[in-house]
């Protein structure tokens, strides 16, 4: 509606920042081309977010899909049932009956955020280095990859962001938020067709 | 000139000046109220004022096309940068994310007077763990930033609240951080402007600015091909002005031109032809002068129907000049006047029936053909005789006339397919009678097919609204206002829930009534009662109650402090949005709330039946903006059959007392009827879609095509050959023919029905008259 349009970039910006699963190498060309080969697939995943403001983590649970190369589901069952969809440059939240759609190219900074998941998942080194400086170590079979923003205004939203896992298949995601929070995903495969 | 020419001259030389002077101090328009009705009911009054003031009327869309996604975006922004700072723009968005901090502070600030969730129950021990426990879950989600920073001042979550209530909508797409169309090939801008939607001058200079400003930001880009595309009510209206001025020009020149020209073939004769024109010139300003004075404004398109009026009008000149020329001007007054009077009388009769219309531009069309009509008669009868003096030599025409004699005696070969044609016609239209005449209003507008298309697609990418529902409340003071809104609100609501409609806008959403404020006040608890509930509700919690101050300083701080007023908005966005829905009136306050359907996509429709049942009893009006359109319209089409019925039923009335006889009636009258049922059959064989002013036209073939009609029943029933009268007479259809038939060059709708139908019917009236015409004596 008209009057209100104005108000998009409130919540879209709001919105925005939000924590994102992606997935990472031993040498970063070789982790890169083991992520590409990953075609997608479903997983369940926990998710602990530790806030400074709360005496205890919150845990949320659920499953997602990826489907390569910008395809991302992530469906949280506990404790709150809620749908983000991540689609080429659209952001889908459904909860409680509303559903909100955020187009990102409107918001490059969120943009940016989003590429750091899309970036790892697909593989997509060039896209990573646009925006963060990578630093791997470990090995093939169990590999760490630490994303920094090289961007002031990304770097405002997270402080660091460090994806593990092995060959091509990511494993756990961490938040260091610019805050000091913190959230930890832990993601396991559900048999890969 | 002898002393009672002179007189005479000089009466009607006084005449013209004044008339002049109050043309010269007239107001003219070109705009919608041509088509809004002069005697609104309430529903209707909502829809000219939204097309005359409201915030949709003043929206303006604008496309970038050419160049790159990035060039594109460049120009958006700096388009967007020079424009918002420009007075003349209320709000200029494209896409940029503009600080949104004057927003966010205002919803902040008075969550608890703005929240609908504030009740006595949410600050109960149970509602604050609940609401309490529903933030905490919602910092799971992937929108938890934008909560947390909240989550200690806020723990019940009246901001999340507040937020979920504002509805997003449809958004457009966006390219490099600036709107695009669905496809990508051009930046979209949504511009509105201060001046109103009836300003047509302030939407011009709008216009103009806007197209400054992209030159200068296209320029800078130094590439060829970036264009504007740019549509919008006041787009239509600047449009539809320009295109009514040109044709008025346009049309009076070419007609007055052609006229001229015949005149002067006929009458061979500088003197005489200017002496021709005198009454045509007469009537013409006799219109606008009698529209001035009776309408205050004077619509375009009635200036644009004078290349008609100049057609019609110069016709009892060339009676007078053609037929007084063997009998001097007192033979004339004798033998034919009568019939010159019965010819204007009818004209008269027929566009007088349109006086009555609601349809305030057909009542001013009828008002200045009448007008003018009569002053040219008036003119001709008492003005010319004395200036033309006895010795006006002519061409002799006698020739001419006995060719036509002959050529009528050979058109009677014509009868028997004369009137079979008319017959197959009537037949024609019988089986087509029900889409025969066109529902929608839209043909009547100037918008070409292609703007319409320009309109349509920037509408798409933009998904602009067009507010076609409506509910009003009235309050004879703000807070009234604002207390019936909430009450409609209410019942919206419950609409909503059961998906009846997607949702609507209230500026009580963002200023709600004082009575609403202090009732959410009354709902909150004093510190001590909030800080003991808050312990005993937090105890397994892992927001620990110790934390909450913030939220017990600003709970305080909403039940001290003052309700937010309008100035309150001010300096935020909410403030626009507020204004443009609460409307100050002198008889009191109204409040629009604009409706959106259910579920997503263009054409969506919302049961009108549900939503007056639900706001039956309470004094709220839902208006249908498209409904009211097609009900307004079918209004005028049926007042203007029964107009035309009655004009038609008063000429005939005329006609049947004058000459007396049944048989002479049907004999004037069958030409007539014939000329309508062929011109409506030929222009739906066409493909023409039927509209009233088409039917306006066939009231005016009846009306003008008269003359001839009665010409013919004088000449079946003379008692010598009158071969002047029928050189005369063809010299005046053809003059009316171009009159009429120059509106059919035109691009206004209006005048082009007008046109198509009575440029045709005119000739048509003669040719059918003189086909069925009796031979002399033959009537008797």
């Amino acid at each position: 509606m008209t009057h209100l349009r104005f108000l998009q970039p409130l919540f879209a910006a709001l919105l925005l920042a939000c924590s994102l699963p992606a997935l990472a190498a031993y040498d970063i060309g070789q982790l890169m081309n083991d992520l590409s080969r990953n075609k997608g697939g479903r997983a369940k995943f926990v998710e602990k977010k530790f806030l400074a403001v709360l005496d205890k983590p919150l845990v949320a649970t659920g499953e997602m899909t990826y489907t390569a190369p910008d395809r991302l589901e992530k469906r949280t069952m506990t404790p709150k049932p809620e749908t983000m969809l991540l689609e080429k440059d659209s952001l889908t939240l459904e909860r409680e009956k509303q559903k909100l759609t955020i187009n990102l190219a409107s918001q490059p900074e969120a943009l940016a955020f989003i590429d750091s998941i899309r970036g790892t998942l697909s593989g997509n080194r060039a896209a990573l280095e646009r925006n963060y400086g990578l630093h791997l170590s470990g090995s093939a079979e169990k590999w760490t990859l630490t994303l920094l923003p090289s961007d002031q205004k990304i770097a405002s939203l997270v402080q660091r962001i460090t994806v593990s896992g092995n060959r091509g298949q990511v494993r756990q995601i961490e938040y260091l938020q610019a805050d000091g929070d913190r959230s930890l995903l832990a993601i396991e495969p559900v048999t890969t067709p | 000139m002898n002393r009672p020419a002179l007189r005479a001259f000089a009466i009607w030389l006084l005449a013209m000046l004044a008339g002049a002077a109050i043309v010269v101090n007239s107001r003219f328009a070109a705009d919608m109220s041509f088509f809004l009705p002069a005697k609104p009911t309430a529903e209707q009054q909502v829809l000219v004022d939204q097309i005359k003031e409201g915030v949709v009327s003043r929206l303006l869309m604008v496309g970038i096309a050419g160049g790159d996604s990035s060039q594109r975006a460049r120009v958006s922004r700096a388009l967007r940068q020079q424009l918002a700072v420009d007075r003349q723009f209320v709000s200029v968005q494209n896409g940029e994310t503009a600080s949104i901090a004057a927003e966010r502070d205002v919803l902040l600030k008075y969550r608890y007077l703005l929240s609908p969730a504030v009740e006595p129950a949410r600050f109960s021990v149970d509602g604050l763990r609940t609401a309490i426990a529903d933030s905490v879950d919602r910092l799971t989600s992937p929108a938890a930033m934008l909560l947390k920073p909240y989550l200690t001042s806020d723990p019940t979550g009246e901001l999340y609240a507040l937020l979920s209530r504002l509805d997003a909508g449809a958004q457009p797409e966006s390219r490099d951080g600036v709107w695009s169309s669905r496809d990508g090939k051009r930046a979209m801008l949504l511009i509105q402007t201060r001046a109103l939607g009836s300003d047509t001058d302030g939407q011009f200079a709008a216009i103009q600015t806007i197209e400054r400003a992209f030159a200068e930001a296209a320029g800078g880009e130094k590439v060829d091909g970036l264009s504007l595309q740019l549509s919008g009510p006041g787009r239509f209206a600047v449009q539809a002005r320009a295109t009514i001025q040109g044709d008025v020009t346009r049309l009076s020149l070419i007609s007055t031109l052609a006229i001229v020209a015949v005149l002067f073939a006929v009458y061979r004769s500088l003197r005489l032809m200017t002496l021709g024109l005198m009454p045509v010139l007469s009537g013409a300003l006799a219109g606008v002068v009698a529209v001035s004075l009776v309408h205050g404004t004077v619509f375009g398109i009635t200036v644009g129907f004078g290349s008609a009026l100049i057609g019609e009008a110069v016709d009892y000149s060339i009676y007078y000049f053609v037929q007084s020329g063997r009998l001097g001007a007192a033979g004339w007054r004798e033998r034919f006047w009568p019939t010159v009077r019965l010819g204007v009388m009818t004209s008269i009769f027929g566009f007088g029936a349109l006086l009555f219309s609601g349809f305030p531009g057909l009542s001013q069309l009828g008002l200045y053909s009448l007008a003018g009509v009569f002053t040219a008669a008036l003119v001709t009868r008492y003005l010319l005789p004395p200036l033309a003096g006895e010795a006006h030599r002519l061409p002799d025409l006698s020739h001419f006339g006995r060719r036509l004699e002959q050529a009528i005696a050979a058109l009677a070969a014509l009868r028997l397919p004369a009137l079979l044609l008319t017959v197959a016609s009537l037949g024609y239209l019988a089986s087509e009678r029900s889409e025969l005449w066109h529902p929608n209003i839209s043909l009547l507008s100037t918008v070409t097919a292609a703007e319409a298309e320009v309109d349509a697609g920037l509408r798409a990418d933009l998904a602009a609204p067009d507010s076609r529902y409506l509910v009003v409340v009235h309050g004879r003071d703000r807070e009234a206002a604002l207390q019936a809104a909430e009450q409609a609100g209410a019942a919206l609501d419950a609409l909503v829930a059961e998906g009846v409609i997607g949702g609507y806008d209230s500026p009580a959403c963002f200023l709600p009534s004082i009575a609403t404020q202090v009732a959410r006040q009354a709902s909150l608890p004093d510190a001590d009662t909030l800080r003991q509930r808050l312990a005993e509700a937090q105890v397994d919690s892992p927001l620990a109650a110790g934390k909450l101050t913030p939220f017990i300083e600003a709970v305080q701080a909403a039940r001290d402090g003052s309700p937010l007023t309008r100035a309150g908005l001010e300096g935020s966005a909410l403030a626009l949005v507020v204004d443009s829905l609460l409307i100050e009136r002198p008889q009191g306050w109204s409040i629009l709330l604009p409706l959106r359907p259910a579920g997503a996509g263009a054409a969506l429709e919302i049961p009108s039946v549900r939503v007056r049942e639900a706001l039956a009893g309470r004094d709220a009006l839902f208006i249908d903006m498209k409904g009211e359109f097609d009900t307004l319209y079918a209004s005028y089409m049926q007042e203007a059959m029964q107009l035309s019925l009655a004009g038609l039923l008063a000429i005939v009335l005329l006609l049947g007392a004058t000459l007396r006889s049944l048989r002479r009636l049907a004999a004037v009258m069958l030409p007539l009827v014939a000329a309508v049922v062929m011109v409506i059959a030929g222009l739906h064989a066409q493909g023409q879609s039927l509209h009233l002013l088409h039917l306006v036209g066939m009231l005016l073939i009846v009306a003008v095509g008269s003359n001839y009609a009665l010409f013919f029943d004088r000449l079946a029933h003379a008692d010598q050959p009158e071969p002047s009268t029928l050189a005369s007479m063809a010299v005046a259809n053809l003059t009316t023919a171009i009159g009429f038939g120059t509106l059919a060059l035109s691009k206004v709708p209006v005048l082009n029905a007008i046109g198509v139908t009575v440029g045709p019917g005119a000739i048509l009236a003669l040719l059918l008259s003189a086909i069925f015409v009796r031979g002399r004596g033959q009537g008797r």
